[in-house]
């Protein structure tokens, strides 16, 4: 029987989750302005879904984060990501042919010390969103794998 | 004098895990091992792109009429991060397999192929 | 056409890397459609390729930009810097594209019926796919911080294709734990040259490095760390440990594939002798380090693999033999580089050889693992002291054993007797002694081959293989577009040699050709 975490940690857990996951699509978003990105906004949300699986356990866990569609939404994001440098393919591979043009995330780009526009970026924005959730799933199915794998010794090795 | 210390860091953090690598026995210490060799590799192309007095090359509020360091050897970085990520995460799964299949995480027992 | 043209160096990573992330999801609907779609996007890749090599042997090499239309970015003051990441298909980057273009395809067409029964298939083609596109990226790119970044997407998978079995077995995992310790530490000693590199000359693009390099004291230290690892992860004998375990734990098509990703690496190594340093570098002593290395890998490989039992175990040795052969032919070519008199007598002729070596191995080394691949498929077991007599029950596969094995040793006429023959000829006019260690190195790799044909093949037929059968015919087809192409090679050796080989070994040694193309201007 594994034993449940104390009374402050899962309150702690419960209140402060959400506001990670929150945190992680900002850093995700705004990686064109500020430091950050793709992969390091994807890897602040799945350090929130490590965070529940080591108050939780992995079964009562496992209800909430389904691994299946974790798996699906890995490849959703790769997907994504591919088909945004394909469609550039009018000029050459990976050409980025939102930005300076209007539209999504299409403003012109500034040059120089500026306060910071979020519709800037073209492409780049675009492939950091799809590489975040392409990251984000990929690191919660390693997590939730190896914590799965680690209760089944953990069990065997205790008599 | 002082500003070469990192690169000694480097040095240091590549003895460190070469020696991890050759004279300990246990899997998870050759893992912790190849870590430390890809800390010091990412320290090093971080260190080359600094210049003296500079501020981090970001323009959003910056700061006016400073320097700013090389931002090239942080996108290469970023990139061998995230390598090192995987290769990490591949490495502790396959020991965990070795643990379930043989018992034991001591490379002196995991011999089976031989010869 | 020529839109499809332009971008076909592009479309040849894009579309694997395509297909592995829509594999998952067709997974999801239908299993066995995922086999038939991943050959069928490899066959599309291999004519791609194919397309390409028309184009540059009759045209010049080819160069591809990711992200803008020109390869430099051209300050407002009007200097021009090499930025972008390229793609650079000179001759011998398209050589070593065809074959991997070719051995990713048979792979693909031959895990149609060797893998059908496995569980988790979509993982096993997803990660062939990524290994396809690492390769090519390896072969294709002009960046050397690229090029690090391929090599490690083509190491991660193929550990993660040599542990597959691993719910099945108890070894590969081991073997897959081993491989990529090696395959982890050769990729930080490549990204240290490369900070090496970068920090002195501040570029990225191999040619400008080649065009700007002096030959520091760092320049040297990055020199001996690039020709270590790369040695190691070519399989050369003081660091070839990782190659029999994991050579033979691998499913047999990814063992071929895997073959071809570590003459990807002696790519890179012959890239970096050649084209990056060229004769700043004391052609001589770097020469003869790389024909030690090619003997002491030629004699060890060998005589360790008369003595093994098990099948594949013994063909891994037998390929870490045949990459000696490569390193000595294009040793000695690198060894006369500065010496025009003797490049021009057999220098030239010598790194035809090994380079025509290297396109022999891929296919005569991948008949024999599909070979053994289908013994094992049948028999279940790798152990030779356990088979025999199977000659009465598979016909096609000791024929193409056969050949197999008389390619590897150097018979006429196979494709191995002509690129051996090129070798034993031009060694023999630098210093005789090695060309006679090659061919008694030939002797015992055909002394080796007649036991395992005699334990495996002939004798009496045994009771337990009393219902072995053929096999399945997608593993044929895979065996016998090789078994031709071995043939065809065989025949008409000096065809190949004139259209495909010289091209390459000319853009090898060229080094000014290699940098005039990408700084016309600059």
């Amino acid at each position: 029987m594994i034993e449940e975490m104390s009374r402050i940690v899962r309150t702690i857990t419960n209140l402060i989750y959400g506001f990670i996951i929150v945190y992680g699509f900002y850093v995700i978003v705004h990686g064109h302005l500020t430091p950050g990105g793709g992969f390091q906004g994807g890897a602040i949300v799945a350090s929130a879904f490590a965070l529940l699986l080591v108050t939780y356990g992995n079964k009562q866990t496992q209800n909430f984060l389904v691994k299946d569609f974790l798996s699906y939404l890995e490849s959703v994001g790769l997907v994504l990501f591919i088909s945004f440098a394909f469609l550039g393919l009018g000029a050459t591979f990976f050409y980025n042919f939102i930005s300076n043009s209007g539209g999504l995330f299409g403003s012109p780009a500034v040059i120089g010390i500026n306060p910071g526009n979020l519709n800037t970026g073209g492409t780049v924005t675009l492939m950091n969103i799809a590489v975040g959730i392409e990251v984000l799933a990929a690191l919660g199915v390693i997590v939730l794998t190896m914590s799965a794998a680690a209760e089944i010794i953990q069990k065997k090795e205790k008599p | 004098m002082i500003g070469n210390f990192p690169f000694v860091a480097v040095i240091i953090l590549f003895g460190l895990g070469i020696y991890t690598l050759i004279y300990k026995k246990n899997l998870i210490k050759i893992a912790i091992g190849i870590t430390l060799i890809e800390n010091g590799a990412n320290l090093f192309l971080i260190t080359l792109g600094y210049r003296k007095g500079a501020v981090a090359p970001i323009y959003t509020q910056a700061p006016e009429g400073v320097k700013m360091v090389l931002p090239t050897p942080q996108a290469l970085t970023l990139t061998s991060i995230v390598i090192g990520v995987a290769t990490t995460a591949l490495l502790l799964s396959l020991a965990m397999i070795i643990y379930k299949k043989y018992g034991t995480l001591n490379t002196d027992e995991i011999r089976r192929l031989r010869g | 056409m020529s839109s499809i043209l332009m971008h076909a160096p592009a479309l040849v990573i894009a579309l694997p890397l395509l297909a592995a992330f829509i594999t998952p999801v067709i997974g999801r609907f239908n299993r066995k459609a995922i086999s038939w779609f991943v050959a069928f996007i490899l066959g599309l890749t291999l004519l791609l390729t194919l397309l390409i090599a028309r184009h540059i042997l009759s045209n010049g090499s080819l160069i591809y930009v990711f992200g803008a239309s020109e390869v430099g970015l051209t300050l407002p003051s009007g200097y021009t810097v090499p930025i972008r990441i390229i793609f650079h298909i000179d001759g011998m980057g398209i050589f070593m594209g065809l074959i991997t273009a070719v051995v990713s395809f048979l792979a693909a067409v031959y895990s149609i019926s060797f893998m059908e029964q496995h569980s988790g298939l979509e993982k096993y083609y997803t990660l062939l796919l990524l290994l396809a596109t690492g390769m090519f990226g390896m072969e294709f790119t002009g960046d050397i911080f690229n090029f690090f970044v391929f090599l490690e997407i083509a190491s991660i998978a193929s550990v993660a294709l040599i542990a597959f079995r691993s719910t099945l077995f108890d070894e590969p995992a081991e073997a897959g734990f081993k491989y990529m310790v090696v395959s982890s530490i050769a990729a930080l000693m490549v990204l240290f040259a490369v900070g090496l590199f970068y920090g002195q000359y501040g570029v990225l693009n191999m040619a400008t490095i080649a065009k700007v390099l002096q030959f520091t004291h760092l320049d040297k230290i990055a020199l001996i760390l690039l020709l270590t690892v790369l040695a190691m992860k070519a399989g050369s004998v003081p660091m070839h440990m990782w190659t029999p375990d994991a050579y033979s734990e691998a499913p047999a098509a990814i063992t071929m594939v895997l073959v071809a990703a570590s003459q990807a690496s002696l790519y890179a190594l012959f890239r970096v002798a050649f084209s990056l340093y060229n004769v700043t570098l004391n052609t001589l002593t770097v020469g003869w380090i790389i024909i030690i290395l090619g003997v002491l890998s030629m004699f060890i490989g060998v005589t360790m693999a008369i003595i093994q039992k098990d099948i594949k175990r013994l063909m891994a040795y037998h390929a870490i033999s045949q990459t000696g052969y490569m390193l000595l032919g294009v040793g000695v070519g690198l060894a006369v580089l500065a010496n025009p008199v003797a490049l021009e007598k057999f220098g030239i002729k010598a790194m035809e050889g090994g380079i025509f070596h290297i396109m022999n191995h891929a296919m005569y080394k991948g008949l024999l693992f599909l070979t053994a691949g289908a013994l094992f498929y049948r028999t279940g077991t790798r152990d030779l002291n356990k088979m025999g007599g199977l000659a009465h029950n598979m016909f096609y596969t000791t024929i193409f054993f056969i050949i197999g094995a008389a390619a590897i040793a150097g018979i006429p006429p196979f494709n191995g007797f002509a690129s051996k023959l090129i070798i034993y000829e031009s060694v023999y006019q630098f210093n005789p002694l090695l060309s006679i260690i090659a061919m008694l190195v030939s002797i015992l790799t055909l002394a080796s081959f007649v036991k395992v044909f005699h334990s495996a093949f002939l004798g009496p037929k045994l009771e337990q293989y009393k219902s072995v059968q053929e096999v399945p015919k997608s593993m044929v087809v895979a065996m016998a577009t090789l078994a031709c192409i071995i043939v065809f090679f065989g025949l008409f050796p000096d065809l190949i040699v004139k259209y495909i080989v010289h091209p390459a070994v000319m853009a090898l040694i060229n080094q000014a050709q290699y940098t005039a193309t990408i700084l016309g201007g600059m």
